[in-house]
C-alpha cells in the first residue's frame, strides 16, 4: 500500500486530537506515517500513541532551523518526503501553518490542494474530500488526483479510530536551503492556559456576544459545568471583552462541535459562517427576530442573566 | 516603496451564494464586490505609502465585473491598478490564480511588498499568500495583525490559536494581514473622483506569457463531482422566558442526551 504522510499537530510536546483524526483518514487512503517536527525525545515518547492510531513509521526532525523559521522549513521536509515516496495523499491540519505548509508544498510538488476537508476516502487514481462551503450552506465533494494531493483536515470532522501499527521512529535530517530561512520567527508567546477544552476540538461550545455587556461570567460557568470550551462573537471581542483567539466566526474560528450555545449573540452572517455546521445549535437572545433563531434546534427568548444562571444550576443539581 | 495589492471580486456573502451547473461558483446571479477581507490590506498599503513615500498597485484576476474590485481600491487612494481578465481562466484553482497574480506581479517590475487578505470570503482557503511566496522567491510573513516596516524589514505579530508569534523578514515580502490590522477607510468624495483618472491596465494571458492549457477549469488538479444544498436548518422551538427559560433549556439538551 501507498505511504501517506501525516504532519504531526502538537503543542509543547503533547499530540492534539486533529492528529488522532488525521491519522485515521489517512489510513483509509493508505499506510500513514507521521512527520514529526519538534524535539526528538518528545518524538519518541509520543510514538506509541501515533501507532496506536494508525502510525507505520515516525519520521522525526529535530532541527531549530526548522522551527526558528516560518512555514518554509516544514515544505522542504515534506518536499523531501513526497520526492521519495509519492505518497497517496499528504494530510496537515487545517491550521493558518497547516494551510501555508499545503500551499506551498502543493505547488512545489506538483499536486492538487484541498482546505478544509471534513472526510477523506480513496477514489480512482485520487482522494474523494468534502468540505462545507458558503457558511455552511453547501456540502462540495471533489476528487484530487493530481501528483500526491495535498489535503488539510478541518479538526472535529474526522471519526478517530484505533489502528495499531508499529509506529517505527525515523530520524530524518533535510538540507533547509537559505530561501527557506527567509522569515524569522523572533518570538512567541503562550497564550494562557485556561483549564477549558480548545475551542476547535470542543465537542461543546458556549459563545457570548454583545448581550452579555462585558460580562461573561454566565458564560464561563455554564460552560465550565458542561465541559465545554468559551467562544465570542465579533461584536464581543471588537469590544475589548473577550480575546481575539476566541472568535468564532468568519475571520476566527470555525468550529462544529455537538452543541453550540448561542448567548447574546444576534446570529449575523459572520457569526453564522463560524459555527452554522454544529450538529445541536441552542440560542438565548433578548431579541425574539434575531436571526440566531433561524438556525437554532432550541431558542429562549430572555435575558441570558436569568437563563445561563438557571441552566447552570439546573445541570448542576442534575448531576448530583 | 512600490507596494502592489492582491485583491478579489466576490460574490456577496451576505447574499444566497451558489454554483453553475459546471460547478464552477456562481459570479453572476449575486452582486459582486471587493472581498471585504481585501479592504484591509489596501488601507495597509495607503498607510505605509502615506508614511514612507511610495506607491500603490491595485492588482485583481477575475471576469469583467472584477474591475469594480481594483475601481473600490483607486477610490480608497491607490494610484494605479491591473486587471488580468481573460476567458481561459475561468474555473482556475488557487495553483493557477497563484500562477497568474505571480507572473502579473513579474510584469509590473521591481515591487517591495505585496499585501493580500488573509483569505477570499469565496474559497476561504488562505493559500494563495503562500503560493506567491513559493512562485516569487519571497520571504512569506502572514496572517498579521500588527505589521511594521523600518529600514527595509518588516515585523509582523502573527496570531494562532495557541500563541502568538513576532515574525520578520527584509523586503521584499508578500504580507497577508487580518481584519485585526487596521479600520479601513471609506472613500471619500474627492477619492472617488480621483479614481476616475486613475489608470486601469488590462491584461490578458498573453499580456503574461501563460499557456491557456495552464489555467481554467480542464487545468484544475481538483474536481469538483457534486454540490449539494445543505437542507436549510429548519428553525426548532422557540420558548420565552417567563421564569423556567433556564430549566426548558437543560430540558431540551437532556432530551438530545446532551447533558
Amino acid at each position: 500500500m501507498a505511504e501517506v504522510l501525516v504532519l504531526v499537530d502538537h503543542v509543547d510536546g503533547t499530540v492534539r486530537k486533529t492528529t488522532a483524526e488525521m491519522l485515521t483518514g489517512a489510513s483509509r487512503l493508505g499506510e500513514p506515517s507521521a512527520v514529526w517536527i519538534g524535539p526528538a525525545d518528545k518524538a519518541q515518547a509520543s510514538a506509541p500513541l501515533l501507532a496506536r492510531f494508525g502510525a507505520h513509521k515516525v519520521y522525526v526532525v529535530d532541527d531549530p532551523q526548522v522551527t526558528e523559521y516560518l512555514v518554509a522549513p516544514t515544505v522542504e521536509v515534506l518536499a523531501e518526503l513526497v520526492g521519495r515516496s509519492s505518497p497517496a495523499a499528504v494530510l496537515l491540519p487545517s491550521s493558518p501553518d497547516g494551510k501555508e505548509v499545503a500551499a506551498r508544498l502543493a505547488v512545489r510538488t506538483g499536486s492538487g490542494i484541498i482546505t478544509d476537508a471534513i472526510d477523506v476516502q480513496p477514489a480512482e487514481g485520487g482522494v474523494r474530500t468534502v468540505q462545507s462551503v458558503f457558511a455552511g450552506s453547501y456540502t462540495v465533494t471533489s476528487v484530487v488526483s493530481h501528483g500526491s494531493p495535498v489535503i488539510t483536515v478541518k479538526p472535529n470532522s474526522l471519526p478517530v479510530r484505533e489502528n495499531k501499527q508499529a509506529g517505527t521512529v525515523e530520524p530524518l535530517q533535510v538540507e533547509i536551503p537559505e530561501s527557506a530561512k527567509a522569515a524569522r520567527i523572533t518570538g512567541r508567546t503562550a497564550k494562557e492556559k485556561s483549564g477549558r477544552p480548545s475551542l476547535t476540538e470542543a465537542s461543546i461550545v458556549v459563545s457570548g456576544g454583545r448581550g452579555t455587556q462585558g460580562d461573561f461570567g454566565p458564560v464561563e460557568q455554564l460552560a465550565d459545568v458542561l465541559g465545554a470550551a468559551v467562544g465570542a462573537s465579533r461584536a464581543a471581542v471588537d469590544a475589548g471583552w473577550y480575546p481575539h483567539s476566541a472568535q468564532v466566526g468568519q475571520t476566527g474560528v470555525q468550529v462544529s462541535p455537538q452543541l453550540y450555545i448561542a448567548a447574546g449573540i444576534s446570529g449575523a452572517i459572520q457569526h453564522r459562517a463560524g459555527m452554522q455546521t454544529s450538529k445541536t445549535i441552542v440560542a438565548v437572545n433578548k431579541d425574539p427576530e434575531a436571526p440566531i433563531f433561524e438556525i437554532a434546534d432550541f431558542g429562549v427568548v430572555g435575558d441570558l442573566f436569568q437563563v445561563l444562571p438557571q441552566a447552570t444550576e439546573e445541570i448542576r443539581a442534575r448531576k448530583g | 516603496m512600490k507596494i502592489v495589492v492582491c485583491v478579489k471580486y466576490v460574490p456577496d456573502a451576505q447574499s444566497d451564494r451558489g454554483f453553475e451547473p459546471d460547478h464552477t461558483t456562481d459570479r453572476v446571479s449575486v452582486d459582486g464586490l471587493l472581498s471585504e477581507l481585501d479592504e484591509y490590506p489596501i488601507e495597509e498599503a495607503l498607510k505605509l505609502a502615506e508614511s514612507s513615500g511610495g506607491e500603490v498597485t491595485v492588482l485583481t484576476m477575475g471576469p469583467e465585473q472584477a474591475a469594480a474590485a481594483v475601481k473600490k481600491g483607486l477610490q480608497m487612494g491607490a494610484d494605479q491598478a491591473v486587471h488580468v481578465c481573460d476567458d481561459a481562466i475561468a474555473g482556475s484553482d488557487a495553483v493557477a490564480t497563484s500562477l497568474v497574480l505571480a507572473e502579473a506581479i513579474r510584469k509590473l517590475g521591481e515591487v517591495d511588498l505585496v499585501l493580500t487578505g488573509l483569505a477570499s470570503t469565496d474559497g476561504t482557503m488562505s493559500v494563495v499568500p503562500a503560493m506567491l511566496a513559493e512562485r516569487l522567491g519571497l520571504p512569506q510573513v502572514t496572517f498579521a495583525s500588527e505589521l511594521t516596516v523600518e529600514d527595509g524589514t518588516v515585523r509582523i505579530r502573527r496570531d494562532g490559536d495557541l500563541a502568538s508569534e513576532t515574525i520578520e523578514a527584509r523586503l521584499p515580502a508578500v504580507v497577508s494581514v487580518t481584519d485585526q490590522i487596521n479600520e479601513p477607510r471609506y472613500p471619500s468624495f474627492k477619492g472617488i473622483m480621483a479614481a476616475k483618472k486613475k489608470p486601469v491596465q488590462t491584461w490578458t494571458l498573453a499580456d503574461l506569457g501563460i499557456d491557456p492549457s495552464q489555467v481554467g477549469l480542464d487545468a484544475a488538479w481538483s474536481k469538483v463531482e457534486s454540490v449539494e444544498a445543505r437542507p436549510p436548518r429548519t428553525k426548532g422551538e422557540i420558548v420565552t422566558d417567563e421564569g423556567e427559560g433556564g430549566k426548558a433549556l437543560v430540558a431540551f439538551l437532556a432530551s438530545r442526551k446532551l447533558v
